[in-house]
């Protein structure tokens, strides 16, 4: 029995979204440390960037990170715009997507900027 | 002497569109919700319109809302919801008003249908009675589910139902996982496949209220948890859905 790709679909976004959840716990967390870590002895741009410029392993991290918020971000929007708006299902799938993809840009430009932009 | 308390009832009164009405009750001891709408429509007002058969918390027909929370009304004393001598009474949410108190329950039985409630086994009468163990994981999660009187507590009390108007509700959801769990049952593919999805358990936001108002105390909550994981599971083997 072939199940209906809508049906397919919905599991598949909510498994997404509940797996992005849980890996930016520890995304979440390892921010939080790094903050705690780089508020000793005062915060200045010139530190931070010092710290990430040209360092790709912050890079990749940060690069993660924000693909995972995107992706949730997205699926979550979806829903609540889904249950609170009266816009139809590919209405609601595509304020998200909009909104995902706005994230996913801004956030890679600013990570860009942050590490290799200077390297 | 001192005159009896009463106590002041606003009942709904209408279907869709309508207005509360109010009514004056001689409070009593030990007196339930359900206690006083018998008064009202026994001495004040014999158009009143409510359900209830059992009056013991078996049937699952005397559900309204007391005081803005659904609640089984026969087993709901008085004393404990009205604090003051006000109660408001109205019919269940996110089901449609027939006529006062009652509603129309169609959508909440169909949904049960729709979500494969129903057992379907394959040995006949004449063959030995399957054995399953009482201690068994699956037999104690179907256990865990199967004391649901079809009140619709939980599916008044539903955010969700009232979001999605589609979504299957706990108390289907619910009766799904005793059967996911019932290994007699061989249209388990099907089941999986009708509660997952947008109107499945998938769209459970899992706050909750429906465990918290269930007046047999189940977990629809968890149930619907364990249709997710079991969805999941079954999409990842590569099984449906």
């Amino acid at each position: 029995m072939n199940p209906p790709r809508a049906t397919v679909r919905a599991v598949r976004m909510w498994y997404w979204q509940r797996l992005s959840a849980m890996l930016m716990t520890m995304f979440v967390f390892t921010h939080l440390a790094l903050i705690l870590y780089a508020m000793q002895g005062g915060l200045t741009a010139a530190e931070i960037l010092q710290r990430t410029r040209g360092n790709a392993l912050w890079g990749l991290f940060y690069g993660v990170f924000v693909v995972l918020v995107s992706l949730h971000g997205a699926l979550g929007l979806r829903a609540i715009l889904l249950e609170w708006t009266r816009l139809g299902p590919a209405a609601c799938a595509r304020a998200a997507l909009a909104i995902g993809a706005v994230l996913l840009v801004l956030g890679l430009r600013a990570v860009w900027a942050v590490t290799l932009a200077g390297a | 002497m001192k005159p009896a308390p009463t106590l002041s009832v606003e009942i709904w009164r209408g279907a869709r569109h309508g207005r509360f009405e109010r009514f004056d009750v001689p409070r009593r001891d030990n007196q339930t919700v359900l206690d006083i709408v018998t008064y009202i429509q026994r001495r004040l007002d014999p158009t009143l319109s409510y359900r209830y058969a059992c009056r013991v918390g078996m049937c699952g027909s005397c559900a309204m809302r007391v005081n803005g929370v659904a609640r089984w009304t026969c087993r709901t004393h008085v004393a404990k919801v009205a604090k003051g001598p006000l109660l408001r009474l109205e019919p269940l949410a996110n089901m449609p008003v027939i006529k006062d108190l009652a509603v129309d329950m169609a959508q909440f039985f169909d949904k049960q249908r729709q979500a494969r409630g129903q057992f379907k086994g394959l040995s006949g009468r004449g063959e030995p009675v399957a054995r399953i163990s009482p201690d068994s994981p699956a037999r104690q999660a179907a256990d865990a589910g199967i004391e649901c009187i079809g009140c619709a507590v939980c599916y008044s009390s539903c955010d969700v139902v009232g979001w999605r108007p589609e979504f299957l509700g706990p108390a289907a959801l619910n009766r799904a996982w005793t059967l996911v769990n019932d290994e007699r049952d061989v249209q388990q593919g099907e089941r999986l496949l009708a509660v997952a999805g947008e109107a499945g358990c998938h769209a459970c936001h899992s706050q909750g209220s429906c465990t918290l108002r269930c007046p047999k105390h189940l977990t629809p909550t968890a149930s619907i948890a364990g249709l997710k994981r079991r969805t999941v599971q079954a999409l990842l083997s590569g099984e449906a859905p």
